[in-house]
């Protein structure tokens, strides 16, 4: 009785794995998102072609700790950039922005100087991120 | 400013931030609902049920957009499953939700281990919703079997969506999930077969007793848009019937002690378990419980009743 009451209201980490811009390709954040899950988190999946604007909506209607943009495109540099700022102009800045995909070594680091808290490139273990985004959770 | 006083005002991020603190922190939560209570309850829930794969999800953002062309200011409630094992959950029902912004808000819920289709967190993200000024709620619930019918605790209106071609379809609908229908869909028309799942199904509702609202039974193919007028007449007309039953009153007082007996119930657990965690005997009787030495029921009897010991 108390294990269920205990695990139906414990604080969990949210997360909201988008796909913002034109690429069509989300293997890599589904599996992301399958990880995140299998560590006991809950993930919104937001779906492909999502504007900057919609990522951050939704990422305050659900009230999510992390947000995951999955970028193949090589539209990074833009992309990354309009969602901070609009989540800076929702007054969301405590929400942690974490970036996945194709990003040269100079970008990536160009991506953290904006705010990103982490950025992954192809072959990252799973593991990695899961121990990564479980760190960046506000409450968790 | 109080987070709920911010509800009222129209803050969404308040709105997001309470609705984390009644799935996450229900204590908490409590004197934000208590605030807000008195400015809930107007407008429609409606209940979206059905099994998985026959276009719940698609048929909810269809409705959403038909609704906000009505004028009606529309909030969403996706409940999907946590895993068993890890509390994990994967919540995707925002991928067919086409993008409206901010003007219907949408939110998540995992099951967290609560049986029956909803979230333990639904009656009081109804009531957020409502108390930020939603008056046209959509509750979609998990892909339900026979036994998810939770949804017509908490919805006025209660759909329930099928499609054709899905096995034996007498066996799939003899089981509650035609009782708590005020409306069937039948989507994906256009497939073979919605004929006569729509024949069957209209047959099945006569058999049973002539009532004042006699459930339609509607073709809709919702990845295309048609039939969703249909389908919000039928909420709209069943709203008007539901004002006009001279039951109502008893129906909500029914609805009331409902509540509170829940809510008693749940305050009066935590304090025993509380009481007897202080004692310092609650593990043991747990341990008596799994060893065989003492029944469930006896070990609640002796929580419930303890004896005086001077």
């Amino acid at each position: 009785m108390t294990a269920t009451v205990d695990s139906e209201s414990t604080r969990r980490v949210r997360v909201l794995i988008g796909k913002p811009g034109l690429d069509g390709h989300d293997r890599g954040a589904k599996v992301v998102a399958r990880a995140l899950r299998d560590a006991g988190m809950e993930v919104i999946y937001s779906g492909l072609h999502q504007t900057p604007e919609e990522i951050v909506e939704a990422a305050l209607q659900e009230d999510v700790d992390v947000v995951g943009l999955s970028i193949l495109s090589g539209a990074h540099l833009t992309l990354v950039p309009a969602v901070l700022e609009r989540l800076r102009e929702q007054h969301m800045e405590d929400v942690q922005v974490l970036v996945g995909g194709i990003i040269p070594d100079e970008d990536a680091e160009e991506l953290r100087r904006m705010g990103v808290r982490g950025v992954f490139g192809p072959g990252t273990e799973t593991e990695e991120i899961v121990r990564f985004t479980r760190s960046c959770a506000r409450r968790a | 400013m109080s987070l709920a006083a911010a509800i009222l005002a129209g803050d969404r991020r308040a709105l997001a931030q309470a609705l984390t603190l009644v799935e996450s922190r229900p204590d908490e939560a409590d004197a934000i609902v208590a605030e807000i209570y008195p400015h809930t309850g107007d407008g429609i829930v409606v209940g979206v049920t059905g099994a998985p794969g026959v276009g719940k999800s698609t048929l909810v953002d269809r409705l959403a957009g038909a609704f906000l062309e009505r004028g009606r200011k529309v909030g969403i409630l996706a409940v999907d499953p946590s895993s068993p094992f890890t509390g994990g959950a994967l919540l995707g029902d925002r991928v067919r939700m086409a993008g409206r912004g901010s003007e219907v808000f949408m939110r998540s819920l995992a099951t967290r281990g609560h049986l029956g289709g909803l979230a333990r967190a639904t009656p009081r993200a109804i009531q957020l919703l409502q108390a930020f000024g939603k008056d046209l709620i959509l509750l979609e619930t998990v892909g339900a079997g026979q036994s998810e019918v939770d949804v017509m605790g908490f919805a006025d209106t209660t759909i329930v969506v099928v499609v054709p071609g899905l096995g034996d379809e007498v066996q799939a609908f003899k089981a509650g999930i035609l009782e708590i229908g005020d409306i069937f869909v039948v989507n994906k028309a256009d497939r073979p077969g919605a004929d006569q799942t729509l024949r069957e199904l209209r047959q099945m509702l006569h058999l049973g007793p002539l009532r004042p609202w006699q459930p339609p039974v509607l073709a809709a193919q919702a990845q295309s848009d048609v039939g969703t007028e249909a389908v919000v007449d039928a909420i709209l007309r069943h709203h008007e019937v539901r004002l006009g039953d001279p039951e109502r009153r008893s129906r909500r007082l029914q609805e009331a002690e409902r509540l509170v007996r829940e809510a008693l119930a749940d305050q009066l657990v935590q304090e025993v378990v509380a009481r007897a965690q202080g004692l310092g005997n609650w593990t043991e009787l747990l341990a008596a419980v799994a060893d065989r030495r003492i029944d469930p029921a006896g070990a609640a009897r002796a929580l419930a009743h303890p004896v005086p010991s001077d």
